[in-house]
């Protein structure tokens, strides 16, 4: 293993490189373009040889990637934001037409107010869109995410696309060391793309047909089983990435000192880094206080989230989304998993639109959490209100 | 049977859709008086009509659904294709 | 040569008796030859021929989206590149008017800059049928749909037609044409022409709705002949941007055209409108004087 110190982005378009897409079609929007201005100078160079589909929008970036799937290629797109706004439409229907596709989301906020900065809006409103959704929480989990992503959604029993997320700018501009495997490495682990089914004039099939109120409902069902049976595939294949690679992700949650604590902290992505300091903190104060990380967010583990919760005595979820007239997205998911426990869960929107959150805000969080008041938007400039 | 993962299905099952239960006139070839121009073959929106071994043609009533095309486009030295009225 | 006995569209679909498209559509792949992934948009077509899982396509076929045709054509095109297989096989998509002159127009521009090498065939019925009958960038002049109903305040559609033909020219795409079903030999040798140049072409094919129109579905051919014969449908084909062909006929006026169908009743109902006929006929006149239909 040899650690470089490079952009989030560029790691992410070298370790695109490394699984060998054949086609990569995407369309530029801040915080993604370094990812893929990347991969086009390493088409360009010929160190990649695949296609790059220089396409007129979000919308057909991802309708190039359909076609390019269908017809037996792996695949690669990027985006954030507006972009994944823009190819909504294509989202749902790429997923319903069960193609293996990786993209990349550079998590950005949504406008109104227009804003290029961080939080996880953007693909948090793709929640129910049948996609597997993988949050990293640094730039080597970014990494190492997109590999394991081929290896989950090209499985035949799952043929399911993923998003690997990762905060914009906090993640896709800032330099970190990484691990980027060898060529050798990420070869064996995942094998040449073998298509379930591709467009083929020697055995024609007709792909994306209609359902009728006979079918439909069937059709749903067996995408919700798919999304399900991901979760054990993640469990199998992370551990075979862990065995490969040394690091292991056959965990769909992550405890961070969580064994003994009283209050969990629950958060997706980058400030899970932020958390783990400013608990290493806390506890060193005596309290004891533990996190809770979701890399896997669709499929959601309820589960694993109920027993990894189970002894503490408070949940305070980060949310740098809001489903607006409702809670955070993520803590109405963790209420549900916490569902008859008794334990009560916080809710904190925060972070929004590249709002900063620091080590005394979680510490100011967890303070709000031990007198019970939650459920609030975290940090709004009081002179405002 | 399982469902075609991707709404997907193999060639031939439209035809387990009979769409000649749709007609209310229906075709008849003479094929005394056809010239084998082959233009009721080529224009039948249906595809229901096909070439014999013999050259000439036949029109499948599973699947004709009666528009008339066939008839009204017959060239007018032949006219060997005539619409009547199903008896139902 | 065009292989007349390539039967790619199956019996059993369910689109109107007397339907142009599905006419068209047989035409239209019989041109193509074996070999074709064919790329569909939602449509007439779509609904008609995919209801799952009755399949009436005998060759590869996707449907995705509305709007997305051209660039999921796109794909597939950057895939059988790299997998070696573009000069095996061949893209054709075939969509509605409203998914191509309409809500395809973005992605069908992006694929035509780009240059990909797929062809796109447009089955033009002039107006959103799948759907019932609304209007569409292509529907022409004073034409009455669902949304441009005539009326007391209204002739109809208010707008001639897009054209897309010209548009695509400009994207320097290397053939396009106009065709129409009513002339299968002209339309099937468009499309094998299309097929087998190189880069993106285009070919829109007049393809009369008797459902959307209002006429027999007997006539449809009739109808597509009348059109081309008044001048309302001028088929040409332009190879890098300069006519090679026209079809000349001895032009007649557009009155019966538009008299045997129901969607121009209220010219000719409750009294002739002068004044309107005679603004579709500038229309017939002006593709006349564009394409040089008229034989000398």
């Amino acid at each position: 293993m040899t650690l470089q110190i490079m952009e989030g982005s560029i790691a992410v378009a070298e370790t695109v490189r490394l699984c060998r897409p054949q086609v990569i079609s995407a369309y530029p929007i801040t915080p993604q373009t370094h990812i893929v201005e990347g991969l086009a100078s390493i088409v360009a160079d010929g160190r990649l040889d695949a296609e790059y589909i220089c396409v007129e929008s979000e919308f057909s970036a991802l309708s190039a990637c359909i076609g390019a799937s269908a017809a037996g290629s792996r695949v690669y797109s990027a985006t954030t934001s507006q972009g994944l706004a823009l190819m909504a439409e294509v989202v749902f229907n790429s997923a319903g037409m069960r193609l293996p596709i990786v993209m990349g989301i550079a998590n950005r906020a949504i406008s109104a107010p227009l804003s290029i900065w961080n939080d996880q809006q953007d693909s948090i409103m793709m929640r129910d869109s049948g996609w597997l959704q993988f949050y990293a929480e640094d730039n080597q989990e970014a990494v190492d995410l997109h590999i394991l992503s081929y290896k989950i959604c090209e499985d035949h029993n799952i043929l399911l696309p993923a998003f690997v997320c990762f905060d914009g700018f906090i993640l896709s501009h800032v330099f970190e060391p990484v691990d980027i495997p060898s060529q050798e490495e990420v070869d064996e682990f995942l094998g040449p793309f073998t298509p379930y089914q591709k467009l083929n004039v020697k055995d024609p099939i007709s792909f994306g047909m209609y359902a009728t109120p006979e079918y439909y409902l069937e059709f749903r069902y067996e995408h919700d089983q798919a999304v399900h049976r991901a979760a054990d595939a993640m469990r199998k294949y992370g551990k075979a990435f862990g065995e490969k690679f040394g690091r292991d992700y056959s965990e769909l949650v992550e405890g961070y000192r969580l064994e003994d604590a009283d209050i969990a902290i629950v958060a997706m992505g980058s400030i899970c880094g932020t958390t783990k300091d400013a608990i290493d903190e806390m506890r060193a104060e005596g309290k004891k206080v533990g996190l809770l990380k979701i890399r896997c967010f669709r499929p959601f583990p309820a589960a694993d989230i109920a027993k990894a919760l189970a002894h503490v005595n408070t949940v305070a979820v980060l949310d740098k989304n809001i489903s607006l007239g409702a809670k955070g997205a993520v803590a109405i998911e963790i209420k549900e998993a916490c569902y008859g426990s008794g334990i009560p869960v916080y809710d904190y929107i925060l972070g929004l639109g590249g709002r900063d959150v620091r080590k005394k805000d979680i510490k100011k969080i967890v303070e709000l959490a031990e007198k019970g008041s939650g459920d609030m938007f975290y940090g709004l400039r009081e002179e405002l209100l | 049977m399982p469902l075609g993962i991707g709404c997907t299905a193999r060639p031939g099952q439209a035809r387990n859709n009979k769409t000649g239960s749709w007609r209310v006139f229906y075709p008849v070839l003479e094929k005394e008086k056809c010239t084998k121009c082959g233009t009721c073959q080529l224009i039948c929106p249906e595809g229901c009509i096909s070439q014999m071994p013999d050259k000439t043609y036949e029109i499948d009533l599973d699947f004709c659904k009666g528009c008339g095309m066939c008839a009204e486009e017959c060239p007018d030295k032949a006219k060997a294709i005539t619409m009547y009225k199903e008896e139902k | 040569m065009v292989d007349r006995t390539i039967e790619n569209f199956d019996c059993g679909h369910r689109a109107c008796g007397g339907c142009g498209a599905s006419s068209a559509v047989r035409m239209i792949l019989k041109g193509a030859g074996e070999n074709t992934i064919v790329v569909s948009p939602t449509g007439c077509l779509e609904v008609f021929s995919t209801p799952y899982p009755e399949t009436a396509w005998k060759t590869p076929w996707i449907h995705s989206l509305f709007e997305n045709a051209s660039a999921v054509a796109s794909g597939i095109e950057a895939s059988l590149k790299k997998q070696g297989r573009l000069d095996k096989e061949k893209i054709l998509v075939i969509g509605g008017d409203g998914a191509t002159v309409d809500i395809g127009m973005l992605c069908i521009s992006g694929a035509f800059e780009r240059g990909h090498d797929f062809t796109y065939v447009c089955y033009d019925n002039e107006a959103y049928m799948n759907t019932g009958i609304q209007r569409s960038g292509a529907t022409p002049y004073d034409a009455d749909t669902t949304t441009s109903p005539s009326g007391a305040c209204s002739t109809g559609n208010n707008r001639p037609k897009k054209d897309l033909p010209q548009i695509l020219v400009a994207h320097s795409s290397p053939y396009v044409a106009t065709a129409t079903m009513a002339y299968p030999m002209d339309l099937m040798k468009k499309v094998e022409k299309a097929m087998n140049t190189p880069g993106p072409c285009y070919i829109q094919v007049h393809a009369p709705c008797c459902t959307g129109w209002g006429f027999d579905g007997a006539k449809t051919m009739e109808i597509g002949r009348m059109a081309v014969e008044c001048g309302l449908w001028p088929c040409y084909e332009m190879v890098d941007g300069k006519i090679t062909s026209v079809k000349k006929v001895k032009r007649v006026l557009v009155d019966e055209y538009l008299k045997a169908q129901k969607r121009f009743r209220h010219l000719f109902k409750p009294t002739r409108n002068d004044a309107e006929i005679a603004k579709i006929q500038a229309i017939a006149d002006a593709n006349t004087a564009k394409y040089g239909i008229d034989i000398e």
